[in-house]
């Protein structure tokens, strides 16, 4: 699903991001991306969604070689792919549910299927009642999940989460985990970037761990 | 497999995938013509919330609009005025103060039969001393005169073929080799002088239309740009989840268009009024000359041309501001 071919990635301020990293992702895996801030976890996750392009080596999404692909092709890749952040990124000026619909809107899906998309994505996040609702009326967790039905109302066959617990106490991170493993268990490739140990422990899951810019752990929790 | 979904070929290319959405072509199409609509809707109901900004440039799209249409309508005006003019090539043939009726009369039969005359008619010396007395307003000093110094006139109307330039110079040429005429004169030189003067202001007029056309790209794409900034957040979402750039342009081209539209629509309504302010003392004026001429505005279709114009230099502003600053509002 994806692979990591040597890559390195240098800002232009001079800083290594990452220096020639490499590991490879089966489809329907459930992995977590770790390391101390800085490590170079939001830049991995940021060339997987081709925020930033990598210096050197070559990534590859589903087969498909991430820098072959033309500017123009971008839009239609992200499409495919779910991003759940850690602020969200929600839109405050509309509602609970026009916030999710927005990726089908783009998407050009028509009107009465995005209304059932939506409404099962909410649903799935247990955030139904809420949908007529501005996300500012909602709690962090509540926004979080909202945040996650968007990302996965395309359903996408990828979804890369960014710190998604950071803001949230035990109890919700749990919650939100547990979302993101049911979208894991019907077939969903989940890469969540968390710096959350306890959380990593009770998941199970394999863990890639990054340090200074390289994978230094790869596997179980060590 | 994570696999794209182009709008052109998605159609055909997808064969796998089986978590993939599916969206047919006629949906795809439905939706981009829901996205307009839904863009322009929105972005005028945008404008709408507040109000006296948006008033404000309208304002100023109305004056850069309405200045140059305010100076081309006079133009126009002008133009019609000389031709009215220029149609009637009239010449007046003055005869020696002694011609006697006869031999006036005479010539009249003799020039009827050319073929550049299309019509001749004699004023006597008396019936050009009745004129002059009714319309000089100084029929006193007339009367004190103990003899008419006024001579007879023939008003020598050419058929519209012998109407050039070089036609009339001709036919004036062979007028005055009949020894009772004393003079001949055309009024077309100073028509001709006419016609250069509005020739040289229709370059002025095009000119500063041009670069107040300038003004208004620049200023509806500065507003564009402030839109573009206030929707920043917005945007890096939407591209974030698949947005294309011409999604993301759609909903301010649309804002561009309103402030065209609208400042059109407002130039117009300042030219009529203009016009009808002036309406009252040119007909005034127009009284005085005797003439027929009443002041001719841009007309219904003048009008659309008009607003649909402007409409278009609001598209072409906001379409440059986008092209410019979208690019430099990347997700990072």
């Amino acid at each position: 699903m994806i692979r990591f071919d040597n890559v390195s990635k240098r800002y232009a301020n001079g800083f290594e991001a990452l220096r020639q990293v490499s590991f490879e992702i089966e489809p329907g895996e459930m992995v977590f991306l770790t390391g101390h801030s800085g490590a170079g976890k939001s830049t991995l996750m940021k060339l997987i969604m081709l925020m930033e392009r990598p210096s050197n080596g070559q990534i590859f999404v589903g087969n498909r070689n991430l820098s072959r692909l033309p500017a123009g092709q971008i839009p239609y890749y992200r499409r495919n792919v779910g991003v759940v952040f850690q602020n969200h990124q929600l839109l405050f000026d509309r509602s609970v549910f026009d916030n999710v619909a927005l990726p089908l809107q783009i998407a050009g899906s028509p009107a009465n299927e995005i209304g059932r998309r939506v409404r099962a994505a909410l649903d799935k996040v247990g955030l139904l009642e809420k949908e007529r609702q501005l996300p500012i009326a909602l709690s962090g967790g509540e926004q979080q999940r909202v945040g996650i039905a968007r990302a996965v109302v395309n359903k996408p066959a990828l979804l890369l989460a960014d710190e998604p617990t950071g803001n949230l106490d035990p109890e919700l991170s749990a919650e939100i985990m547990t979302l993101f493993r049911q979208f894991n268990e019907v077939g969903v490739t989940v890469m969540i970037a968390s710096h959350d140990l306890t959380l990593l422990k009770q998941m199970n899951k394999r863990i890639l761990g990054l340090a200074e810019g390289q994978v230094v752990h790869d596997g179980l929790l060590w | 497999m994570v696999k794209r979904t182009n709008d052109k070929s998605s159609a055909s290319a997808r064969t796998s995938g089986a978590v993939q959405r599916k969206t047919g072509a006629r949906d795809r199409l439905g939706a981009w013509y829901v996205h307009h609509s839904d863009s322009a809707i929105e972005s005028l109901l945008r404008l709408l919330t507040t109000p006296i900004q948006s008033l404000l440039t309208w304002l100023v799209v109305a004056i850069a609009v309405a200045l140059p249409a305010a100076l081309f309508i006079g133009l126009l005006n002008i133009q019609h005025v000389g031709e009215q003019w220029q149609n009637s090539s009239e010449m007046s043939v003055f005869l020696q103060p002694d011609a006697d009726e006869q031999a006036v009369d005479r010539i009249r039969q003799d020039w009827a039969g050319r073929s550049e005359i299309a019509r001749i008619t004699y004023i006597s010396p008396a019936e050009a001393l009745a004129e002059f007395r009714q319309h000089s307003g100084l029929g006193q000093i007339v009367d004190s005169l103990d003899r008419n110094p006024l001579p007879g006139v023939l008003l020598v109307l050419p058929t519209d073929a012998a109407s050039t330039p070089a036609a009339l110079e001709n036919l004036q040429a062979e007028l005055l080799d009949e020894p009772l005429v004393a003079e001949v004169r055309i009024d077309m030189q100073w028509v001709k002088r006419l016609q250069q003067l509005i020739a040289l202001a229709e370059r002025i007029v095009v000119a500063l239309a041009c670069l107040l056309a300038l003004g208004l790209v620049l200023v509806i794409g500065n507003t564009i740009r402030l839109a573009i900034e206030n929707r920043r957040d917005e945007i890096l979402v939407v591209k974030l989840v698949g947005g294309t750039n011409a999604y993301i342009r759609r909903p301010f081209l649309y804002t561009g268009l309103w402030f065209g539209l609208g400042g059109g629509m407002l130039a117009v309504l300042i030219l009529a009024l203009g016009l009808q302010w002036l309406k009252v003392p040119i007909a005034a004026l127009t009284e005085l000359y005797q003439s027929h001429f009443y002041l001719q505005g841009l007309g219904f279709i003048g009008s659309l041309q008009l607003i649909l114009l402007a409409g278009l230099m609001g598209v072409v502003g906001a379409w440059s501001a986008v092209s410019r600053h979208l690019n430099q509002i990347e997700p990072h």
